[in-house]
């Protein structure tokens, strides 16, 4: 599949989301419950890309003690939570994955 | 400013733009050549990952489409993401528009298409620092140019090093799972509240049981339903959630 029309498309959607009050001369300011959805939109999106990263393996459930992509994760996410730290998280969570795997998991 | 400070010209105005967005980049720059090593271990060509970092210009949206292209999503799907991911931007974007209403649209499209997370940032601070001051000097445009030029030519030549570093780095290293962790640590850094936990929660539990869905329709689900149940937790406890701390 060709990926650039993609791409582009959602190239200029970003751009016309970044332009749209710009352009229209700061007269509207977005209504409340809109600018309080947005707030969401980051935790929302980002747990549903790491839940079934973390739980499945090509579409199936994987047994959770078995599963070193969510024993590394979780680890992260503790690291995360008590640092707030982006790349002592990922390191953290690389290096549990890596001696997981090297302990034959 | 005293009266005695230095008078703003154009040339003044972009370098100390330039100059304050500097810190940030400590921040941006490891992120993007994450982003660059990533997104060629997803099975993104060279060339495709690089365009990437100048047609969309936005760090999580640019990982996540990384991610769903490896996937192999739906097209459609994944236009959708990076329009629901950026829709954010429109903030800011209100927020600028009464201090941009005097330019140009060469300069109105320009900044609009440099305006992220962090160039907003730095330039809605000097706007304000000026307000307060009962100031409107002229060249503030210049200053936001600087700020957010600085960030853009920055993140093209942090990606284009790590699509660099991204082809010699073997699949064995499982580097495709950094995506994962840097989306859990981004998210530990988003959530602040009850609610944002209740939507966050929500979301990836509905992500997986709906996984079988064609297209990866299944994200789109989900993070209407998590951005949905927050709010209802938020009207439920009767108040409004704190800014996150860090937008994406």
């Amino acid at each position: 599949m060709d990926w650039l029309p993609v791409l582009i498309f959602g190239g200029l959607l970003t751009f016309a989301t970044r332009l749209s009050f710009i352009a229209l001369l700061g007269r509207f300011e977005a209504p409340v419950l809109v600018t309080r959805a947005l707030r969401y939109v980051p935790p929302a999106v980002l747990s549903a890309i790491i839940f079934p990263e973390l739980l499945l393996r090509d579409g199936a459930w994987v047994t959770p003690w078995a599963n070193p992509r969510l024993i590394a994760g979780a680890l992260a996410g503790l690291v995360a939570w008590r640092t707030r730290n982006v790349l002592l998280t990922i390191a953290v969570g690389l290096v549990v994955f890596w001696a997981l795997g090297w302990a034959g998991m | 400013m005293t009266a005695t400070a230095p008078a703003r010209t154009r040339g003044s105005e972009f370098l100390k733009g330039c100059l304050d967005e500097a810190p940030i980049l400590l921040g941006t720059m490891p992120f993007g050549l994450i982003y660059g090593v990533l997104a060629v271990n997803a099975g993104l060509p060279v060339e495709l990952a690089q365009a990437m970092s100048a047609i969309v210009f936005a760090g999580s949206a640019q990982f996540i489409t990384a991610q769903l292209i490896g996937q192999a999503t739906a097209g459609v799907v994944v236009v959708a993401t990076i329009f629901i991911v950026n829709l954010r931007h429109a903030l800011y974007s209100a927020s600028l528009a009464p201090y941009l209403r005097h330019l140009n649209w060469g300069w109105k499209a320009l900044l609009a298409y440099l305006l992220t997370d962090e160039a907003y940032a730095v330039a809605i601070v000097r706007y304000q620092r000026d307000d307060d001051a009962g100031q409107k000097p002229p060249f503030q445009h210049w200053y936001t140019l600087g700020a957010a030029f600085t960030l853009w030519s920055s993140w093209q030549a942090a990606t284009a090093v790590g699509v660099f570093l991204g082809g010699s780095v073997p699949a064995s290293w499982g580097l495709d799972f950094t995506l994962a962790l840097t989306f859990i640590a981004l998210v530990f850094t988003a959530v602040r509240g009850r609610p944002m936990w209740i939507a966050a929660v929500t979301a990836g539990v509905i992500a997986v049981l709906a996984h079988g869905l064609p297209f990866n329709l299944g994200l789109m689900l989900a993070a209407l339903g998590g951005i949905l149940s927050g709010m209802i937790a938020e009207a439920q406890a009767g108040v409004a959630p704190r800014r996150p701390r860090v937008d994406l």
